[in-house]
């Protein structure tokens, strides 16, 4: 909290400075309190609730689609041994391509409404999350299967109460991951065909030539990021006590 | 005895294939363990004995030969053999007594009677008051401790025990052999265990089967006629010892060459 009140007086000093001396064009570098008056005559109109909430609806959807469909195939192919050595490969290959190039043709297919964002951001989050997810399954000590197995644990408990909480670390690991990507490839999304949402709002800056709207559209993002990690992050100390028991 | 022992292992043998070789570890192991008796498998290290415990508990499947439990083959695990590792294999997200109700849960017993042996073999194990520890919390004495509560709720006829104590000191070692004896005297399981300490299988079992070095087969076989609460330090122990140690530096002396 220090840290970030400590960053928010270095850009103050030198934005007032600038400001002061003239270094640059004033209008370039906006002050704390530029951006704060942009956020709050954005707030006031409802703007920027509504290119929040916006965002914020995209992000959870894809989001959590993908997430969704990274668990359960993750698990699966964690699992099953000859679903992984069909998937590795195309895996392989399609995780290298850089989720940004496909993002016209994302435009091309669902057009420039909601779809194209949630598929989009679905699409991009699904492999790092299913690969990760996938990778812990696979990491489950083969001991423990035994044990419970012994135990007369079927498959299904086995999956269930083994092979879930075991990868439970590594599951949250993923979906932190997932979350951060979701935020990066939304602004993208919204850049290149939105009329509302936060990347909208910050390509709306630059072409009206108001930097302070780019520079609040960016904090508020960061905002989200981080309020979700800290979410995540406690639920995680939560789930996983019994590894800090020690 | 063949007819009423509780495992039967006929011509056991088993090969891994290492590369492109077949590796045999076990080949045409005998051995018969009636109910109720505590048998130790000792021999050198890598002489297949953890292989022919994971064979009898079903976690691998012989290449040829077949385990019969009470005259039916064995086809992979089953709560009626309960399992000791050595690396414990205690699930770290459940508590003491989460990991000792596991079995009974999975089996679908009524609370009641769940609740009833938790308590139970946490008293026999001497851990009621760490019931609500995770087992990141235990040292390695009292993770092995649950780990045979865990075993014993689960009220299984053949407990398999797979060097339990291997990775503890030595104190806490012979705490848990002197425990182990004292629970089997009430308990009276079919057990077999797993050892490569000689005094531990002489301390413990009924009979020793010494194994040869790889591939493992049944080199000998020691009926160990001492009272079942054993003093290290008696001369019938310490002769034993001599005896299965002579036989065992055979083997050991196989490897070296």
């Amino acid at each position: 909290m220090a840290a970030v009140l400590g960053a928010l007086a270095l850009w103050a000093v030198i934005a007032h400075g600038n400001a002061l001396a003239g270094v640059v064009n004033p209008v370039l570098l906006p002050t704390p309190v530029e951006v704060g008056r942009v956020a709050l005559d954005l707030a006031r109109s409802g703007e920027l609730a509504q290119h929040f909430v916006t965002s914020l609806g995209r992000v959870i959807q894809g989001f959590g689609l993908a997430a969704l469909a990274a668990l359960g195939l993750g698990l699966l192919v964690g699992i099953c041994v000859p679903l992984r050595f069909m998937a590795e490969p195309v895996i392989e290959f399609v995780r290298p391509i850089p989720p940004l190039a496909f993002l016209p043709m994302f435009l091309v297919w669902f057009g420039l409404g909601e779809t194209s964002k949630i598929a989009f951001i679905g699409y991009t989050t699904f492999f790092p999350m299913f690969v990760a997810i996938a990778a812990s399954v696979l990491r489950v000590d083969v001991v423990l299967l035994r044990a419970a197995a012994s135990l007369g644990a079927s498959r299904a408990d086995l999956v269930r109460r083994v092979v879930l909480p075991a990868s439970l670390p590594g599951i949250v690991v993923a979906l932190r991951v997932g979350f951060g990507l979701a935020l990066f490839v939304i602004v993208g999304a919204e850049f290149m065909g939105a009329d509302a949402g936060l990347g909208h709002l910050i390509m709306e800056g630059r072409t009206f030539f108001n930097p302070a709207q780019i520079v609040m559209g960016a904090l508020v993002l960061g905002l989200l990021g981080s309020v979700f990690n800290t979410l995540l992050l406690t639920a995680e100390r939560r789930l996983l006590r019994w590894r800090a028991a020690a | 005895m063949a007819a009423g022992a509780k495992i039967q292992v006929q011509r056991v043998s088993k090969s891994f294939t290492v590369g492109r070789r077949q590796a045999p570890a076990l080949a045409d192991v005998d051995l018969e363990v009636a109910e109720r008796e505590f048998v130790c498998l000792l021999g050198p290290s890598g002489c297949g004995k953890s292989t022919l415990l994971n064979i009898v508990a079903g976690f691998l499947s012989p290449t040829t030969g077949t385990v019969l439990v009470d005259g039916r083959p064995v086809t992979g695990p089953a709560p009626e053999r309960g399992v000791v590792f050595q690396e414990y294999a205690l699930f770290p997200w459940l508590t003491v007594t989460g990991n000792v109700d596991f079995g009974p849960a999975m089996r679908g017993r009524p609370a009641a009677e769940r609740r009833e042996s938790v308590a139970r073999y946490l008293d026999l194990v001497g851990l009621r008051a760490h019931a609500d520890k995770f087992p990141a919390q235990l040292s390695g004495g009292m993770k092995q401790r649950v780990a045979i509560a865990r075993a014993l709720a689960n009220n299984p006829a053949i407990i398999l025990m797979d060097e339990p104590f291997g990775a503890l000191d030595a104190q806490t070692r012979e705490v848990l052999q002197d425990e182990l004896s004292r629970i089997q005297r009430v308990e009276h399981k079919t057990i077999l265990f797993v050892t490569h300490s000689i005094r531990e299988a002489v301390y413990l079992a009924d009979r020793v089967v010494v194994m040869t070095s790889v591939p493992g087969r049944v080199k000998q076989v020691f009926a160990i006629k001492l009272p079942e609460a054993r003093d290290r330090f008696a001369p019938e122990f310490t002769h034993y010892e001599a005896e299965i140690t002579g036989v065992l530096k055979e083997e050991v002396a196989k490897v070296r060459e």
